[in-house]
């Protein structure tokens, strides 16, 4: 079937069987491997995109139900070569280690911080519910988007945890 | 990991779409449940029909006795809907409880309902709230009370040629209020229910004048506790009362252990929540 969207602001258009999962099309059919495939069962958020500008996992939407939508991957984000305030967040205060579960994390804290511009670090922590990440007990995760919260904000962020005093 | 291969059909009419339901068919909406059970292979549909670009289905609608939520309103706008919550708190806090923002910016009520799953969150509130299901085909218009409308383990009253196109709600009168809670698999309220439990009681004058509670995640459907609701009517709805009626909670269960509890630990844990679900619903009021 002849399917046609948005990705990152540029028109795409594909022949997919109805079975052929919206990740697979991203990865395989545009080359955007930026989008992981983690679980498979929609659990752990690793495939996580915005679809008309809502965080929705990739893996459990097929291609053909999101013909003439809106995507935003984590390949859309920074603009110029600048950083996105969220991916800014994750390098400087260590949001991850072996980084498989990043783009979706980001994905979804960038959509977070679009609801609600100043979340309680318990906001935060049930906003990124749907992402699973096995490396950094999400600590450094949650001092990330509080960081990128202030930026957005445009106020300082917090110091990092390792600075003395803080 | 790729489902079986379908047909897929997008209908922009109900007519269409019932059209194109048969015996092999299965109506998607959102897909969340769906389409993990088709990746897994546990069930394979030879067409699906996606019902999301028929219109006029995505509202929530006041119809001055009863609100109405339709078939593609998702689980995060029936959490966040002013109307939803005031006349159907239950149902609010489950769909508010439901998968993770993820899934309830994308998954339905109504597909939540339709899928029936035996620890989903929102079917126990729909029984608690008195839903009705409307339940519609080329043949017309059937309206399913939620008591009768969840029958076995993923199975719901409706016929594979009918579209689950809304529900209605009645609308919260004087001295009426209701709840929902449960423990998540994933601890907390994450993830479905181990154990959870709605509750809606109407008071006037001081004693409980009709109740009804609903149990889910620990038999094999989401279910009506009538044991409770009976002995909960003419009561105070005092803490009392309410230890006393939450003793009825597994009459009729039969309680099922799976991964996420044994048998001992699940009814305990349904008494707890019918415990709870009952108090908020009266504080509710």
């Amino acid at each position: 079937m002849e399917v046609s969207m948005t990705v990152n602001g540029r028109e795409v258009s594909g022949d997919v069987e109805p079975r052929t999962l919206l990740v697979h099309f991203l990865r395989e059919d545009q080359r955007l491997t930026g989008t992981h495939v983690g679980c498979e069962t929609g659990y752990c958020g690793a495939c996580t995109i915005h679809l008309d500008g809502k965080a929705v996992k990739s893996c459990t939407i097929l291609a053909v139900q999101v013909d003439g939508a809106n995507i935003m991957t984590i390949e859309g984000l920074a603009s110029n070569g600048n950083l996105h305030p969220v991916q800014e967040g994750f390098w400087e205060r260590h949001g991850l280690q072996c980084g498989f579960c990043t783009p979706g994390m980001i994905m979804a804290a960038v959509s977070l911080l679009e609801d609600n511009a100043n979340p309680t670090e318990d906001e935060i922590r049930h906003g990124i519910e749907g992402n699973l990440c096995r490396c950094t007990g999400y600590h450094n995760i949650v001092r990330a988007v509080e960081y990128a919260g202030a930026k957005m904000r445009g106020e300082e962020p917090p110091p990092p945890d390792w600075e003395e005093g803080s | 990991m790729y489902p079986r291969q379908f047909d897929y059909v997008a209908p922009t009419s109900l007519e269409e779409a019932f059209a194109a339901l048969g015996d092999d068919s299965k109506v998607m909406a959102g897909g969340m449940s769906l389409i993990p059970l088709m990746k897994m292979r546990l069930f394979s549909p030879d067409v699906i029909v996606d019902i999301a670009r028929i219109p006029g289905l995505a509202t929530i609608h006041d119809a001055g006795d009863h609100i109405s939520i339709g078939a593609l309103v998702t689980h995060g706008e029936t959490a966040s809907s002013d109307s939803v919550v005031a006349n159907a708190t239950a149902l609010a806090t489950a769909a508010s409880l439901t998968g993770d923002v993820q899934v309830r910016n994308r998954g339905t009520t109504c597909g939540a309902l339709a899928h029936a799953d035996v620890a989903a969150d929102q079917p126990a509130g729909a029984l608690a709230c008195g839903a009705v299901m409307i339940a519609q085909s080329a043949s017309g218009t059937r309206e399913i009370p939620a008591s009768e409308f969840f029958v076995d383990a993923m199975t719901s009253a409706l016929r594979s040629d009918e579209v689950l196109t809304s529900i209605r709600l009645p609308k919260t009168g004087a001295g009426e209020g209701s709840a929902y809670d449960k423990l998540g698999r994933r601890g907390g309220h994450s993830d479905y229910a181990v154990a959870g439990a709605a509750a809606w009681v109407k008071k006037s004058n001081g004693s409980i004048e009709a109740a009804r509670v609903a149990l889910t995640g620990v038999g094999i459907k989401p279910t009506l506790a009538s044991g409770v609701a009976d002995a909960l009517v003419g009561t105070d709805g005092s803490d009392a009362a309410v230890a006393a009626a939450t003793e009825h909670a597994l009459e009729g269960v039969t309680v099922l252990e799976d991964l996420y509890g044994s048998e001992e630990y699940k009814s305990h844990l349904a008494k707890v929540y019918v415990s709870r679900a009952i108090k908020q619903a009266l504080a509710n009021i």
